[in-house]
């Protein structure tokens, strides 16, 4: 799913281009077969891992109610059997898990690791291109730094997989990319197969706090949608551009000229790039969607969504998604009607919630922000199962990155990235036990050879556990 | 202008407390009486901190303080009778370190942030609670998860010192009457933050406490002196040099906000040339010279959900709160978060989770600031004598799925309603 239809045929004539006549790309004459035609493909290759056969776990699949005493059965990277399984296969590891629950990996919308990293210093603050309100050319996979020992933590707190975003003092920040939460050499080697791209959009106070106090624009949020809609504008007609060549014959002489900015919005027109637009207000997030509407493309999630119980009926009649804090409010005037049911309040109206870090802190706890939640919604009279609510940590993200026919649930057939806790995930208490990507054990609390070590962290100070 | 907040906790402030009961009952108003008639708390599992679970027992409280605690205590002809059926009941927390009630809102909202200065040339003397807004909403949003009192501190004065924190009580009343102690603390910072503020070293921050403490010293020698100009010039003005007196005199803790364990070191140090009495803010490699800090009988505030390696605490990890008590540190939790110092039982259990004993754990919340505070003869414990600082939880206190179904200060019932439950109800129903 590389970007398939119109952006990838795109990239296949550009990349005969480059092959021709580039200069550089002359400099390096690797043979490239069809598959490694697109330079910035995953290289991620799941670990090697054996047959391995969970038993007598309390499940929650993010596909049905709980399963008491349940089985799960991993294999060639899939999830295998869920349920019971009678007749394992003779090499299967076997692990006892009696007391012990069972989740699908836990999956985070919005991260900032890698390019927000630490230690939190200037020499490695990439996540922000501050210089522009529109830099939907830039690409987060070009800051990440796959060395930042935050992905190590987050992999202890159950996160397999997680969307790193530039952040949000542009209308456009740029484009997001899924991530594998295993370690690499590359950030293409954390590519998660088959995830498209993300497009980082900004509403509300950061983009006119940025730019208006530099006395240009947006300086208010009229300036904000003005931009929106400039930009739209001449996505659509670039699209149109091109589309007109390729329908003419795609004569090369006639060839439009590439624009980055442009190919990134014209790709979500096309619905290959998918929307992830940080907004607090419930006023800007319907704003937000008229917009969206105007231009005929998709919003997949709204990101912090602080007011998402004011217009949860427009999300579910829209289909689109809440990434949501469990209480983070005050800290800016757009956050101050944060309330502790959200996430239930959208949750109960049918609409796709989520529970989201943007935090390297709390991608570690994701587990216990749904517990506030599932508490607060308590408080409020909404009840919800923990089997409802292990779906905003889990198949919920899938779906707003794209991903949930991969990975989300425990689903025979899908990637077995899963999640033993030592108890139940909502408790404080519980941490994770084991972690598996893609059926291999990444890590196990009890068996320090596992825990991920970045480079930055060998060797700095004595032996520290985090 | 504040960094307790959101986001990572880079910037610091920090709060402390007195012995003297006659500066108590100079400068600390009485927090509110209760209703009249006595409020009793029958069939409660109770946590008293300072002695052994009670599995069934009863409070009595009077006048805002609890007369009695135990299995065996009466509730015939109580006022007002709680039956807890079972449930938990503890001291109300404590968080240490916050700016509840003078940072409203943390960004781009003029005239809601009173929690920190410019430099203006002001430091020691810097006395936040004399901006505390008692009908901000942040209390009653804190206070219904559990929390009854609040060091409220200073986030930076643009001086190595920071200036004084107050201990007050999350009633909603206006100052002096919502003072437990003021001041109760002097905050300093040095380390990262602190060397940031003294231009650049973490070496030229120590030097500008020392000379802060030395000028000070001197004024309280040489008042007359100076007041005639005969004495040379300080560095601090008059009102910093008075603010900086409590702390010379032991009366108030000064709490120095530091990381890595050079600079906690640099600050036993410090604290031992001048024999002032030392808090540590922070502390995030505190494990690391645990043996040299529990030598020294410092105590620590330690937000325990600290793990992210800085170069300021390369060290940092979960288990600090642990290894920390292990050593015989005494630790004191908390949030560092103002909006969000609600979430002051969610860093207690996960450092429980990672290792801390859940006595410990309890008392890190209670008594140990309590301690800390100089307020022990007050707060921090269910004992006769005692304010009546209660909380009634629907399980364990710890667990983010609990409730705190009744939250008492001074023997007063706190009302549940917060701005964000009024929204909540609001928008129950979309119409």
């Amino acid at each position: 799913m590389q970007l398939r239809s119109w952006l990838g045929r795109m990239a296949l004539a550009v990349v005969a281009i480059l092959m021709a006549g580039d200069p550089i790309a002359g400099q390096r004459p690797r043979a490239r077969t069809a598959a490694q035609e697109d330079p910035w493909a995953s290289t991620y290759t799941p670990r090697a891992s054996r047959p391995t056969l969970i038993r007598n776990a309390t499940i929650l699949t993010a596909a049905g109610p709980v399963i008491e005493k349940g089985d799960l059965l991993l294999r060639d990277g899939k999830v295998a059997a869920v349920g019971t399984v009678d007749n394992p296969p003779a090499d299967a590891l076997v692990i006892d898990a009696a007391g012990k629950w069972v989740t699908p990996g836990l999956i985070d919308t919005h991260s900032h690791l890698g390019v927000y990293p630490s230690p939190g210093i200037e020499s490695l603050s990439d996540g922000n291109e501050m210089t522009n309100p529109n830099t939907a050319e830039v690409r987060a996979e070009d800051s990440v730094w796959p060395q930042d020992p935050q992905f190590g933590l987050a992999l202890a707190g159950g996160i397999t997989t997680l969307q790193i975003l530039p952040g949000s003092a542009n209308l456009f920040g740029g484009r997001g990319v899924t991530l594998k939460n295993v370690p690499g050499r590359t950030v293409q080697d954390m590519k998660f197969p088959g995830a498209p791209y993300g497009l980082k959009m900004a509403c509300g106070e950061n983009p006119k706090r940025v730019y208006g106090s530099r006395n240009s624009s947006p300086a208010t949020r009229m300036g904000n949608v003005a931009g929106y809609r400039r930009a739209w504008q001449q996505a659509t007609e670039y699209r149109e551009k091109w589309r007109r060549w390729r329908e003419n014959g795609s004569d090369e002489k006639e060839r439009p000229e590439r624009n980055l900015q442009l190919e990134t919005l014209a790709a979500v027109l096309d619905g290959e790039i998918l929307v992830h637009n940080h907004c607090y207000r419930a006023d800007e997030m319907a704003t937000m969607i008229d917009i969206a509407k105007e231009f005929g493309y998709r919003i997949s999630s709204f990101h912090h969504a602080v007011e998402a119980y004011k217009v949860r009926d427009l999300l579910a009649a829209g289909n689109v998604c809440a990434s949501m804090w469990a209480d983070w409010w005050g800290f800016k005037l757009e956050a101050f009607d944060g309330i502790t049911q959200n996430i239930g309040l959208v949750h109960q109206a049918g609409a796709c919630a989520i529970v989201h870090s943007d935090d390297p802190s709390g991608i570690q706890r994701l587990n216990q922000e749904a517990a506030k939640a599932i508490r607060a919604a308590a408080e409020g009279g909404i009840t919800i199962d923990r089997a409802d609510a292990i779906r905003w940590l889990t198949i919920n993200p899938a779906k707003a990155l794209g991903i949930d026919k991969l990975t989300g649930s425990l689903e025979p057939g899908k990637g077995a990235d899963v999640v033993i806790w030592s108890g139940d995930p909502f408790s404080t208490y519980s941490r994770a036990e084991q972690v598996f990507i893609d059926g291999a054990l990444m890590y196990d609390r009890h068996d320090p050879a596992t825990h991920p070590q970045r480079d930055f962290t060998l060797g700095i100070l004595p032996e520290v556990s985090r | 202008m504040s960094a307790i907040g959101k986001r990572r906790w880079r910037r610091g402030f920090g709060p402390a407390g007195s012995m003297l009961l006659a500066a108590i009952a100079l400068l600390a108003a009485e927090t509110p009486r209760a209703q009249t008639g006595t409020l009793a708390i029958t069939n409660a599992r109770i946590l008293p901190v300072s002695g052994p679970v009670i599995e069934q027992g009863t409070i009595l409280v009077n006048n805002g303080r609890i007369t009695a605690v135990g299995a065996n205590v009466s509730a015939t002809g109580a006022g007002h009778v709680i039956d807890a059926k079972g449930r938990t009941v503890t001291p109300g927390f404590i968080e240490s370190a916050t700016q509840i009630g003078v940072v409203e809102i943390g960004l781009s909202a003029q005239g809601t942030d009173d929690g920190s200065i410019r430099p203006t040339g002001l430091s020691a003397a810097f006395r936040v609670i004399d901006a505390f807004n008692p009908n901000s909403t942040v209390i009653p949003v804190t206070r219904v998860e559990g929390v009854t009192r609040a060091m409220v501190v200073p986030a930076g004065s643009g001086g190595i010192v920071d200036g004084q924190g107050a201990l007050v009580a999350l009633t909603g009343e206006h100052v002096p009457a919502s003072i437990t102690k003021a001041p109760a603390v002097m905050v300093a910072a040095l380390g990262e933050r602190g060397a940031s503020l003294a231009g650049g070293s973490r070496a030229a921050a120590m030097l500008r406490l020392r000379e802060a403490l030395q000028d000070a010293r001197d004024y309280a020698e040489h008042r007359d002196a100076w007041q005639e100009a005969r004495r040379r010039p300080y560095a601090l003005g008059r009102l910093d040099l008075e603010a900086l007196q409590p702390v010379l005199r032991g009366e108030i803790p000064l709490a120095i906000e530091a990381h890595r364990a050079s600079d906690l070191l640099a600050a036993v140090r410090i604290a031992g040339e001048f024999g002032v009495r030392l808090v540590l803010f922070g502390a995030s490699e505190g494990w690391m010279v645990a043996g040299e800090l529990a030598r020294h009988k410092v105590p620590v505030v330690i937000k325990p959900l600290t793990n992210l390696p800085d170069f300021d605490r390369l060290g940092a990890t979960l288990e600090n709160a642990a290894r920390l008590a292990k050593a015989g540190v005494e630790i004191v939790i908390s949030t560092f978060d103002t909006h969000n110092a609600r979430n002051l039982r969610q860093e207690v259990g996960n450092a429980i989770a990672y290792g801390l004993d859940p006595a410990r754990a309890l008392e890190a919340v209670t008594l140990a600031p309590a301690r800390v505070w100089g307020v022990a003869d007050r707060l921090g414990s269910i004992e006769p004598g005692r304010e009546a600082d209660l909380v009634i939880w629907s399980g364990d206190p710890f667990e983010l799925l609990t409730t705190a179904d009744v939250v008492i200060i001074a023997g007063k019932e706190m009302p549940k309603t917060t701005r964000q439950w009024q929204l909540f109800e609001k928008y129950r129903t979309l119409k």
